[in-house]
């Protein structure tokens, strides 16, 4: 995870097309700036950050579906519920299914568990459009690579 | 009027919270019942699953945009309870 690069995800660790299903994981920075705002001397993982990790799942997940065709963004964020606190240099285990997929739009539902404890779980809607230019497609291809996004899953022009 | 008008009335009441004796076939969506795009997002799902079908959205957006259409054709509830009526029709023809 860094967050000063608002790189919420470390890893894929299974990821289903068929079912249209993923699991990621990522680990909460031991040290990092925001802890000492939130909280002074009682740190947590803000619940906000947390939501972010469930779009960025759901987001792999979409672009997978997509064939890295179309960028999906996060257009809303519906029953999002924290459910016990998250502490710096834990492990998040976060699952994410595709709920529906609309003409232009998808909904998913994702949790986000530490140790097989359910933490947080929201439905996001995204709004999806093909890819603006090039250089973000690029980006994301690379980022792909880096998290072990299988490289089938990425179309090719 | 189409039970399929009154289903999405009712959709769109429950979705938006707008009065359900408010919306009638001649409201637009948009223009009357005041309706964002990210609102109808919600609508739109809720159709889909109601009714089997995938709003073309995108495709509608785009041809509003080119011109080729105008809102109220698709979003005038009475031509929208249409649309979803030929979708429903397609599918079922298709299946």
């Amino acid at each position: 995870m860094q967050l000063e690069y608002f790189i919420l995800i470390d890893r894929i660790l299974d990821l289903n097309i068929g079912e249209k299903t993923i699991q990621v994981e990522a680990q909460v920075p031991q040290h990092n700036t925001i802890f000492e705002g939130h909280f002074p001397g009682y740190p947590i993982m803000p619940g906000v950050l947390l939501i972010e990790s469930m779009a960025q799942t759901s987001g792999w997940l979409l672009l997978a579906l997509m064939k890295f065709e179309r960028m999906p963004f996060l257009a809303a964020v519906k029953e999002a519920k924290m459910r016990g606190f998250v502490s710096p240099g834990e492990v998040l285990t976060i699952d994410a299914n595709v709920l529906h997929e609309g003409s232009g739009y998808a909904m998913t539902e994702a949790k986000v568990r530490v140790g097989g404890k359910l933490k947080c779980n929201a439905t996001i809607t995204f709004s999806h459009i093909p890819f603006p230019n090039p250089d973000l497609r690029g980006h994301m291809e690379a980022m792909a690579k880096r998290v072990g996004f299988p490289q089938q899953a990425i179309a090719h022009d | 009027m189409s039970s399929t008008f009154d289903q999405v009335a009712t959709i769109i009441a429950e979705t938006c919270d707008i009065p359900r004796d408010t919306i009638t076939p001649d409201s637009h969506a948009i223009d009357d019942l005041g309706i964002d795009s990210l609102d109808f997002l919600d609508i739109a799902f809720a159709i889909d699953k109601a009714f089997g079908i995938k709003l073309p959205l995108e495709k509608w957006t785009q041809e509003v945009n080119d011109g080729k259409a105008t809102t109220e054709q698709y979003f005038v509830l009475k031509n929208l309870s249409a649309r979803i009526d030929e979708l429903v029709a397609a599918k079922g023809a298709g299946a």
